[in-house]
């Protein structure tokens, strides 16, 4: 499947680019997520991420579907 | 109403948003960039954001807000960009008939913001230096 991936902050830096278009087996959040750390060496542990789906919050065990739009969420530092 | 603002934030106009005339009482909060951060000198911020998950949660505890406390209005910005010393990095304003309800409500809001809206601060340092910030003890990247 593909997926449209965005990045922030840290994650951003770590991956050279604000958003990348990958082809991926995984099928959820957090398989996907292990495939990202493999390749751009992000060290933040899914536990101190949040996941979006197209805009949304959702968990790391959420079923994608091809074209997705995914982010994982660094820890916030507004205000 | 929430937003996020790519240009400074115009008090006066958010201030006018405020306005019904049941309101006895406005409490408005200004998050501004300070020259100092964990004792090291700062001379600028830069904000991002994912504008369209940052709108979406942010205007929901704006409607928490309104849900939980007694108020007229509740108003919160959020600039991204780079920002001076000084400038306003949020701005949340809360108009109510009694003041108990708008100072809960606008703190409420702030802290809200702070903990769940998908915005980044990227701290400039006099040294030269700069890092995002990830408030949980995630080491600054540089």
């Amino acid at each position: 499947m593909k997926y449209r991936l965005l990045y922030f902050a840290s994650l951003c830096d770590a991956a050279g680019c604000a958003e990348e278009s990958v082809a991926s087996d995984s099928t959820d959040p957090r398989t996907l997520y292990a495939e990202l750390v493999a390749r751009h060496g992000f060290t933040f542990t899914p536990d101190r991420l949040r996941v979006a789906v197209n805009g949304a919050f959702t968990d790391w065990n959420h079923p994608l579907a091809d074209n997705d739009e995914v982010v994982f969420l660094p820890p916030v530092s507004g205000g | 109403m929430f937003s996020i603002s790519a240009t400074p934030i115009d008090v006066a106009r958010l201030q006018r948003e405020l306005e019904a005339s049941g309101v006895g009482a406005v409490v408005c909060f200004e998050g501004r960039v300070r020259d100092h951060n964990d004792g090291r000198a700062v001379d600028g911020l830069s904000y991002q954001a994912y504008v369209e998950l940052a709108e979406t949660e942010g205007q929901r505890i704006v409607d928490e807000a309104r849900d939980k406390f007694a108020v007229e209005h509740v108003v919160c910005v959020h600039r991204i960009g780079d920002l001076a010393l000084g400038d306003i990095a949020v701005w949340s304003g809360v108009s109510a008939g009694h003041r108990a309800a708008a100072f809960d409500a606008c703190r409420y809001v702030i802290d809200q913001v702070k903990a769940r809206v998908p915005i980044w601060k990227r701290e400039h340092y006099v040294d030269g230096e700069s890092g995002w910030l990830h408030p949980d003890g995630t080491p600054l990247i540089r």
